[in-house]
């Protein structure tokens, strides 16, 4: 089991949680002013992988997502200026406005591309391996999508290329049985992810990603035994949905599922799960309340600054089609 | 250095002092590195500098697509090789929304400098799924360049621009064009998105794109038999279009023939017969006329064949309308004299 080595990383891993579920947060007081006009498909639940994932990665590493990428953002970056800047459609943002809340990046911090077609960065991610290769680094790529990705041929091809060439790619699967409104059994001609990942040339893993010691527990396995004989990882982790697949809200009530009891939905909770691990260890909840009050205030001041800041003029429309 | 080459050992040329000069090229595709190394266009390649910088693919054209995209937006710059365009469909997502979107929704702090090289085919009874050029297609998309070599010399040097160049190009080469031979001259740059004018003329101008422009310059042969002085262009770049050179020419001679390897419906003639008219309206003396593909899927058996794809001839007889000029005698003409080049089956 992953133990943070000090009280000082396990306030780090504590902070990176905190970051992501204030800022989904924030964006849910927000999002009905319609200031921030892009879909927004939020991460509340999905912390744990978000950090647990982010926070082993060596430097160097090449990150890829999907729409649902707020969190590996938010982990992999800290900051949250052109994360909102980019939200509110402004030049401040991580793309100028023109990518929205879909396609962030953050090139310097490794995530190089996230995307809204399902599973497309899947094959990137295995380019960045490639490169890795080609070039005799040990560096990594990271691949993050949602359980529906699987059923994309495209994650086929990719997977196969990636094991075909032994390639230090780690696949991490968020599995939280949905696409969209659709569960698993109902898109699935197979009974587990993981079992068909294991007929390839792979390492395989999975880890409850409602926890996010067991997140970490199972990625610095896939490290070190990608880091020993240089193959693909997958990685499985089943985390749970709490809001509407795109919007700022709940949608229990429409019935295409059931509103879980509340003592379910909280230890369905990375963030409250974790609370309890640092409480148990002995960390004082004062400290836990300063880091989000800290954080509430970083948030606060970058929203601020990103209502504050212009947007895109029409000369920026034609900038940056060609290199 | 000027050499007598065969468009596929131009071609061969460029990939070798591209991967000679920079580290970070590499060329890869289904069945590349096999005996037959894509027409000979690959010969020696594996041999010279092995199989981390030219590999064959498994048949994921568009995971492949997107293992190139990943690599070039980590540094490297990938050639990524099809042996028919038509394959290049099963890749446009990645080319689409991918590979052409990267740089702009990055506000330009990634690039991707990826190059698809794809043939068209054309031999006898290629038929629907193994004819395609598709530049009409992809160029229509604000991010991506397509570029349509004529000759051996562009043969090698839109190759080495396009791989030179930090934007996704895609590079269109006709399967008939690996049995012409011509002069490269290895220190001819050729920039992306400008004509050349292959003849001057004053009477018409004919545009031509990838093989069309052979086949216009064998019009302009013809016609010049009978007085008629044709001005011929070739495209070479489809996106970005060099309009300067195509109206300049138009406004010179008043008419004008596109002669495009494609169907002209939301194709390439389309779109310069309207940029034509929208830059020298004033000076035409006639509309525009297009040349292209019969609007059907392309057939396979021979008599259809040559009934799909237009040639000089088609041309000659285009331009005699646009003169009113009466139909030369063109009885003891060889056309299509490309095709008995051909021995199959690929």
């Amino acid at each position: 089991m992953y133990t943070p080595q000090s009280e000082a990383e396990a306030l780090e891993i504590y902070r990176k949680l905190v970051l992501i579920r204030q800022s989904q947060e924030a964006i849910i007081q927000e999002y009905a002013k319609d200031e921030m006009k892009t879909p927004v498909h939020l991460g509340i639940g999905l912390e744990g992988i978000s950090v647990g994932v982010a926070h082993l990665l060596p430097p160097g590493t090449k990150s890829f997502g999907q729409l649902r990428n707020h969190g590996q953002y938010l982990a992999l970056t800290g900051e949250t200026d052109a994360f909102f800047g980019e939200l509110y459609g402004k030049v401040s943002g991580t793309g100028g406005g023109k990518a929205g809340s879909m396609h962030l990046a953050a090139p310097a911090q490794g995530l190089l591309s996230t995307s809204g077609i399902v599973a497309s960065t899947i094959a990137l991610s295995v380019g960045a391996g490639l490169a890795a290769k080609y070039r005799g680094t040990e560096e990594l790529a990271v691949a993050m999508f949602g359980d529906a990705a699987i059923e994309e041929g495209e994650f086929w091809e990719s997977f196969n290329f990636a094991c075909l060439h032994g390639l230090r790619v780690l696949f991490v699967c968020e599995d939280n049985d949905l696409a969209i409104h659709t569960f698993g059994a109902d898109r699935r001609g197979f009974p587990s992810i993981v079992g068909v990942m294991r007929g390839f040339d792979c390492y395989t893993f999975e880890a409850d990603g409602t926890d996010v010691c067991a997140v970490l527990t199972a990625v610095q396995q896939a490290l070190t035994q990608m880091a020993q004989v240089p193959k693909p990882a997958f990685l499985c982790c089943t985390w749970f949905r709490f809001l509407e697949h795109v919007g700022p809200y709940s949608d229990f009530h429409v019935g295409y599922r059931p509103q879980p009891p509340a003592e379910v939905l909280q230890a369905a909770d990375p963030i409250w799960k974790y609370e309890q691990f640092l409480l148990a260890q002995g960390v004082d909840l004062e400290r836990l309340q300063a880091i989000r009050a800290e954080l509430a205030q970083q948030i606060a001041a970058s929203m601020t600054r990103a209502k504050a800041a212009a947007y895109p003029t029409a000369a920026d429309l034609y900038r940056g089609v060609f290199a | 250095m000027i050499q007598h080459l065969r468009f596929p050992d131009a071609v061969n040329l460029a990939l070798v002092r591209e991967m000679e000069t920079d580290p970070t090229v590499f060329a890869f595709g289904v069945d590349v590195p096999d005996h037959k190394r894509t027409f000979g266009s690959g010969v020696g390649l594996v041999e010279k500098f092995g199989k981390k910088r030219y590999f064959g693919s498994p048949l994921s054209e568009s995971a492949a697509t997107g293992v190139a995209i990943g690599a070039a937006l980590c540094g490297l710059r990938p050639v990524h090789i099809h042996a028919r365009a038509d394959f290049m469909l099963l890749a446009m997502n990645q080319l689409v929304n991918m590979a052409a979107t990267k740089h702009y929704l990055s506000d330009g702090t990634v690039r991707v400098p990826l190059v698809v090289r794809a043939i068209i085919g054309r031999s006898w009874g290629q038929g629907a799924q193994h004819s395609k050029a598709l530049h009409g297609v992809l160029a229509h998309f604000p991010g991506l360049k397509v570029v349509l070599p004529s000759t051996p010399q562009d043969g090698y040097s839109l190759l080495r621009a396009a791989i030179r160049d930090d934007n996704p190009v895609i590079v269109l080469e006709h399967r008939w064009l690996y049995d012409v031979s011509g002069p490269v001259d290895d220190a001819v740059v050729a920039p992306l998105g400008v004509c050349r004018v292959a003849r001057v003329g004053r009477d018409v101008t004919l545009v031509g794109c990838s093989w069309m422009t052979v086949e216009a310059l064998q019009a302009a042969e013809l016609l010049a038999r009978v007085g008629v002085e044709a001005e011929v262009i070739d495209v070479r770049t489809a996106a970005p279009l060099d309009r300067a050179t195509l109206v300049a020419s138009v406004a010179k001679t008043g008419r004008v023939v596109i002669a495009d390897n494609d169907w002209t419906y939301c194709g390439l003639a389309a779109e310069i017969a309207a940029q034509i008219t929208e830059g020298c309206f004033g000076r035409l003396q006639a509309a525009p006329v297009r040349l292209g593909f019969a609007p059907v899927p392309c057939p396979t058996t021979r008599p259809l064949e040559d009934l799909f794809y237009p040639c000089a001839r088609e041309i000659v007889r285009a331009v005699e309308q646009l003169l009113g000029r009466p139909p030369m005698d063109l009885s003891g003409e060889i056309f299509n004299e490309y095709e008995r080049r051909f021995k199959g089956p690929f």
